[in-house]
């Protein structure tokens, strides 16, 4: 019953909210949160990549022999980088809303604060902020894929749709990821470092623009340990239909082992960090 | 409703509670007094249930906050230091959607935001954004907000810091209300006069241990005089004029720009002084507040 018979509490209680019930209960939150900001996700989630793919897709693209055997299984260079697009595209999305949102919550808005006096519990908290971020991202690929369905970059119909729950996946994976990092971070000057030695990089040698296999034996393969490169690899080996079952099992396997890891560093760095 | 026994907090190497006994009764108002720094905030922490106990007991509404924080939190309201309101939401939508964090209906959620608008006299600012109220209805909506749950205990860290005094007095007015409607209420502040207005009983905290304990008549009692003269002196003189004037009292403290001579009787010991040649360039006799009970038992003042 004396709490004094007991070692000193380092982490807070977990709840006893089930987490389904958690979620439920900041759901008119969110719900607000996306009537505000969805008009300024269209500009960035839409019409930003939409100018990679005519930019680089087809205008780039078209001085780009489609040779299926140096494009990874793609006849044209628009239907290659499509895929790798989509899937660097729900990394930088799923980054982007979870690096100053998340400080914000924590140190400017002090959203979480107040949340915490309730009966959530900081694992509630991080379910609803990644599954928020994963819903934004599902939305984002999913318009962006059916937008460029009619310029017949996908070779069958279902490919497309199991590419889409991949890059879904790599939205979860980042997302978490990136929410664990931001619940660390005292300033937001370490975003600039994230965006700049991380989202860049990943973005352009990633494989999203150009088979990794350009890279050279060691750079490849240096390429081909970094998560988004899982997501690329996954996307695009179902839409243009040449799929390497055991290897997209790997991929799934990444995705989701990083999306676990992201979330229990996510909980632990946000408990730490809001017991002041 | 709360009762803690050697209840410690501490922040690496840092011990900012050390050891607390307090035990709030249902009903009642209840005050930590102190100096910023004291250890009020992180005991609030803790009794709000969001902040891990570092030893000893603590018990919130028979629970222990270890294992049933968020049933515990469930029947508390917070109104923290800063205003943790959502700024990007407008007046009517903090409420409702706190609300909802504590599992309320949509529809009762709605009900209670209406009433508690009424209640901080802010209705006409139901849509408004944040950003655009005063800090005194901040303050107010951040109390309203921490109602939304029918709290049976309101914990409020510093209530009426950085208002102005009108704002103060409307917002104790709120909070008079609340007691006699039977809500307990736990009261951090650095401000006496806010003490002996609201609290039924408080505990002078002073560097993480409490220093006394009373009703705000009973402290004053038990470690001051009934009144107090006020002597202010040329700058510099007050620390050489002490010894002048010390007989004259129970007991004499040296502030920067005052003496206090502790007496019953304060317009005795000013005729005195003049009696004996001094002349104070201003005097004031008034009762023995909290601040002097502070000084006395900290030998310092509340104000740093």
């Amino acid at each position: 019953m004396a709490t004094t018979t007991r070692p000193a509490r380092t982490t807070r209680p977990t709840g006893t909210l089930s987490a389904r019930e958690g979620m439920a209960r900041q759901y008119d939150y969110w719900l607000t949160v996306l009537k505000r900001t969805w008009r300024g996700g269209v500009v960035s989630s839409f019409l930003t990549p939409l100018l990679y793919v005519v930019a680089m897709g087809v205008l780039l693209g078209g001085f780009i022999e489609g040779d299926p055997d140096t494009l990874e299984g793609a006849t044209s260079y628009l239907a290659f980088v499509v895929p790798g697009l989509v899937a660097s595209h729900a990394m930088t999305i799923a980054v982007s809303e979870s690096t100053y949102p998340v400080m914000g919550a924590i140190k400017w808005h002090k959203t979480f604060y107040a949340q915490l006096a309730t009966p959530l519990a900081v694992r509630d908290l991080v379910n609803a902020f990644v599954a928020f971020v994963v819903f934004r991202v599902a939305v984002a690929c999913a318009v962006f894929m059916l937008v460029l369905a009619p310029f017949g970059v996908f070779e069958t119909w279902w490919g497309p749709v199991l590419a889409w729950v991949g890059q879904v996946l790599v939205g979860s994976a980042f997302a978490s990821l990136t929410f664990a990092y931001s619940a660390r971070l005292r300033s937001e000057e370490g975003f600039g470092l994230l965006f700049r030695l991380g989202v860049i990089p990943l973005t352009l040698f990633s494989g999203a623009f150009f088979p990794v296999a350009n890279l050279g034996p060691v750079l490849e393969w240096l390429a081909r340990l970094t998560p988004l490169w899982h997501g690329v690899s996954l996307s695009r080996m179902l839409c243009v239909d040449r799929v390497d079952w055991s290897l997209a099992l790997l991929h799934v396997a990444v995705l989701a082992g990083l999306t676990v890891v992201g979330w229990v560093l996510a909980v632990r760095n946000l408990d730490k960090r809001l017991e002041v | 409703m709360i009762s803690a026994r050697g209840l410690r907090k501490s922040f690496g190497d840092f011990e900012a509670v050390k050891g607390i006994d307090v035990e709030v009764r249902r009903g009642e108002a209840f005050g930590f007094l102190g100096p910023n720094g004291a250890g009020k905030s992180s005991t609030m922490r803790m009794i709000a249930s969001v902040s891990p106990v570092s030893g000893g007991q603590l018990r919130i509404l028979g629970m222990d906050p270890a294992t049933d924080g968020p049933a515990i939190r469930g029947r508390l309201g917070v109104c923290p230091q800063e205003d943790t309101l959502d700024n990007e939401l407008n007046v009517f939508d903090n409420l409702y959607i706190y609300g909802r964090y504590f599992g309320i209906d949509r529809a009762t959620c709605r009900e209670r935001a209406q009433e508690l608008l009424e209640f901080a006299q802010i209705t006409d600012k139901a849509k408004a954004k944040v950003e655009d109220l005063s800090g005194g209805m901040k303050r107010r909506l951040t109390i309203a907000r921490s109602l939304i749950n029918r709290p049976e205990v309101l914990l409020l860290d510093e209530p009426t810091t950085g208002l102005d005094p009108q704002a103060r007095h409307v917002l104790w007015d709120q909070l008079f209300r609340l007691k006699q409607a039977g809500v307990t209420l736990v009261i951090t502040t650095h401000y006496m006069d806010e003490a002996e207005q609201l609290c039924d009983r408080l505990v002078v905290m002073d560097k993480g241990l409490i220093a006394a304990e009373g009703s705000p008549r009973e402290l004053i009692d038990a470690h001051s005089t009934r009144e107090v003269a006020e002597l202010r002196f040329g700058v510099g003189e007050h620390e050489a004029l002490a010894g002048k004037v010390e007989d004259l009292g129970e007991r004499v403290e040296v502030l920067p720009d005052r003496l206090l001579v502790y007496s019953d009787h304060g317009e005795d010991v000013v005729t005195a002084v003049l009696e004996r040649g001094l002349h104070p360039l201003a005097t004031l006799v008034r009762r023995s507040t909290l601040e002097d009970v502070f000084l006395r038992l900290t030998g310092r003042s509340l104000a740093d």
